[in-house]
């Protein structure tokens, strides 16, 4: 108990060194500042990846760790984007703007061009006026700031309501749900504020920045792969300690823990918050690097996939969630980008692009029934740790408890 | 001897079921008393009553000097003034080890930012071990709890409600499943426990109950059937009717 941190989970120095890694050597292979084996756009892919793993560590917090199968946390990765993207649009338009008007022969006024940045942003949806969650969007620090604040804060009641009403498991599941499909149905409406159907795009340009996007890519590589590592960190201190075995507790059976004296509601709301925060910061690093984002990408069905990702990966175990994250998102990139082979099967050929969705419900059915330990567990293999035997039996009563297979000795 | 806990006039009913009627009970600071009674008798909703897991529908329940009433407090909260609880089936967790237990347990600050920047001081660690060493576990500090006998797992229950330094401490069955050999030792931990603190044990078992040698009420639905010594309530015609007599 008394050895450091580090010492006692050195699991974490290995990832932060692999992780270190890869930067270094997608570095040195990219176009921007290196021999140019791996292409711009595929540094992107590796840096949206970043992003994934990041957020799929806050999953596995919040399910893996205190028992919550969020169904919502893309929502307020989405929403992260949107903190950020409003900035983005705003700054850049305005740089086109001052710059066309600098042609006139009399100056513009401060309003005149709030005026034509308003047309050039909202004239897609019939618009010019500039809604009121766009108030701050000339400002980067407050901007940066509300990328935390908005999800937070709808984190933080949306938690309150639900956590302090005791519901729990899959009522908890449908309700984060309907959150994130109300959310994305609202800002699909052109007058929600946020550009409808359209998003925001062109968030790949950075306002004021002449650097060209090899550069810039790999920038947002290294800021990724900054946040994933504090991130893990972060995660890794917090279940390390008292508060980690606090949170285990309410997942495998939060009576309990309520009868020892911890108000499971307020740790519950505080994981849900926190996790919350580190999707929105995922997202903000996500779509400038994507270059567009839209309510499509909040819709229920990512929130589903992060739930797979860390089911593949092996849920309770923070580098499972980072794996199963990253195999996952670059195989279906793989697959869906058309690189797969088709395999004709002569009466009828197998185009991965369409039959990609079978195979990915198919292992994440086989890995729920099989090996719940997922991609992580090949290393209780390899370190030679066994699982219990308890016939069949969880860990605790809780729904979302841990299971017989998921633990080790 | 001073009231820690006093109940009184407690009502309540399951869909139209009265578990509780009109109960009244109370225990002062160093008491051990054991509560009796045949199944469904409302043993358990008792205890579900003073943790807070059940709101009564009528009456009172008054804790410690201040009088305070326990009736508009979360469980958490419950646990806090120093109501401690262990249940009839081991309850432990089963994917930590003896020592994260008992950690978890041990009386120290429960809000959540204390809890996240804590770190076991020596203090912490020694009461652990002590523990540990009461209830025979100390060999077991790094297992996790899950791989323990059942027997263990009812001690480590047992350790883990006195690091939590309850002054009430509410024990359901404590020696089910339990060898003579380890009944024995759990009586004499639930005696000693009761020096410095109130200890309530509902037990099934007479021969347990003889050998705590204490104040007996006999629970019969819902309501206190009898009080006094174990030989006054035995020869009580009501108690070897509804009880002992079956």
């Amino acid at each position: 108990m008394d050895r450091s941190f580090v010492a006692r989970n050195p699991s974490v120095l290995v990832f932060l060194a692999l992780l270190s890694l890869f930067t270094l050597v997608v570095t040195v292979l990219s176009e921007g500042f290196g021999i140019g084996v791996i292409s711009t756009s595929f540094v992107k892919t590796l840096g949206k990846t970043l992003c994934l793993c990041l957020i799929a560590v806050a999953m596995d917090l919040v399910w893996g760790f205190t028992g919550i199968l969020s169904l919502g946390h893309f929502a307020f990765f989405g929403l992260g984007g949107y903190m950020i993207g409003m900035w983005l649009m705003y700054e850049r338009t305005r740089l086109i703007v001052v710059d066309a008007m600098s042609q006139a022969e009399i100056p513009p006024t401060p309003s005149e061009v709030v005026d034509a940045i308003g047309s050039q942003i909202f004239g897609v949806v019939g618009s010019s006026e500039f809604p009121l969650v766009w108030a701050f969007a000339d400002s980067l620090a407050l901007q940066l700031m509300l990328v935390v604040l908005v999800p937070g804060l709808l984190a933080l009641v949306f938690g309150w309501l639900a956590f302090r009403s005791r519901v729990t498991g899959v009522y908890l599941s449908i309700l984060t749900q309907a959150m994130t499909l109300a959310l994305a149905l609202y800002l699909f409406q052109n007058d929600s504020g946020l550009r409808g159907n359209n998003g925001l795009s062109g968030l790949q340009n950075l306002p004021g920045v002449t650097a060209a996007q090899d550069i810039v890519s790999i920038w947002f590589l290294w800021a990724s792969a900054l946040a994933l590592g504090l991130g893990y960190l972060l995660a890794a201190w917090i279940v390390a300690g008292k508060f980690g075995s606090v949170i285990r507790g309410i997942r495998d059976n939060e009576a309990r823990v309520r009868f020892l004296g911890y108000s499971v509601e307020v740790y519950k709301l505080a994981v849900f918050t926190l996790t919350a925060c580190l999707a929105a910061i995922a997202g903000a690093l996500y779509y400038p690097q994507a270059g567009i984002i839209n309510p499509e990408e909040m819709a229920p069905i990512a929130s589903i996939y992060l739930a797979v990702w860390v089911a593949i990966g092996g849920r309770g175990r923070l580098y499972g969630a980072v794996i199963g994250a990253a195999f996952v998102s670059l195989l279906s990139t793989w697959f869906t980008g058309g690189q797969a082979p088709d395999i004709p099967l002569g009466f009828y050929t197998i185009k991965w692009v369409d039959w990609w969705q079978v195979l990915l419900g198919g292992s994440f059915v086989l890995v729920t029934l099989f090996a719940p330990q997922g991609i992580g567990g090949l290393f209780d293999l390899w370190s030679n740790r066994r699982h219990p035997d308890r016939h069949g039996a969880n860990l605790g009563p809780d729904a979302g408890s841990l299971r017989e297979k998921e633990a080790t000795q | 001897m001073s009231t820690l806990l006093e109940v009184s006039g407690v009502s309540v009913s399951f869909d139209g079921f009265r578990a509780i009627n009109n109960l009244s009970f109370r225990i002062g600071n160093a008491e051990l008393r054991a509560v009796i009674g045949p199944n469904g008798a409302g043993k358990t909703t008792f205890m579900d009553i003073i943790t807070g897991k059940t709101r009564p529908d009528e009456g009172r329940v008054i804790w410690g000097e201040k009088s305070v009433s326990l009736l508009r407090l979360s469980e958490a909260a419950i646990a806090q003034m120093g109501i401690g609880r262990k249940f009839q089936k081991p309850t432990v967790f089963e994917d930590q080890t003896v020592q994260e237990n008992l950690l978890m347990a041990l009386k120290n600050t429960r809000g959540w930012l204390g809890v996240l920047f804590y770190h076991p001081t020596a203090t912490d660690l020694q009461k652990v071990d002590d523990l540990a060493t009461e209830i025979g576990l100390w060999q077991e500090l790094t297992r996790k709890s899950g791989e323990l006998s059942h027997g263990q797992k009812q001690w480590l229950e047992i350790g883990m409600l006195l690091a939590q330094e309850p002054r009430l401490l509410l024990v359901d069955e404590p020696a089910a499943g339990m060898s003579p050999q380890e009944r024995e030792h759990t009586t004499d931990l639930l005696v000693q426990a009761a020096r410095t603190r109130a200890v309530v044990v509902v037990e099934h078992d007479m021969e347990f109950v003889r050998r705590l040698n204490c104040k007996v009420t006999v629970l019969h639905e819902g309501s206190v059937l009898a009080e006094g010594s174990l030989d006054h309530v035995t020869s009580n015609q009501d108690v070897i009717d509804v009880y002992l007599g079956r």
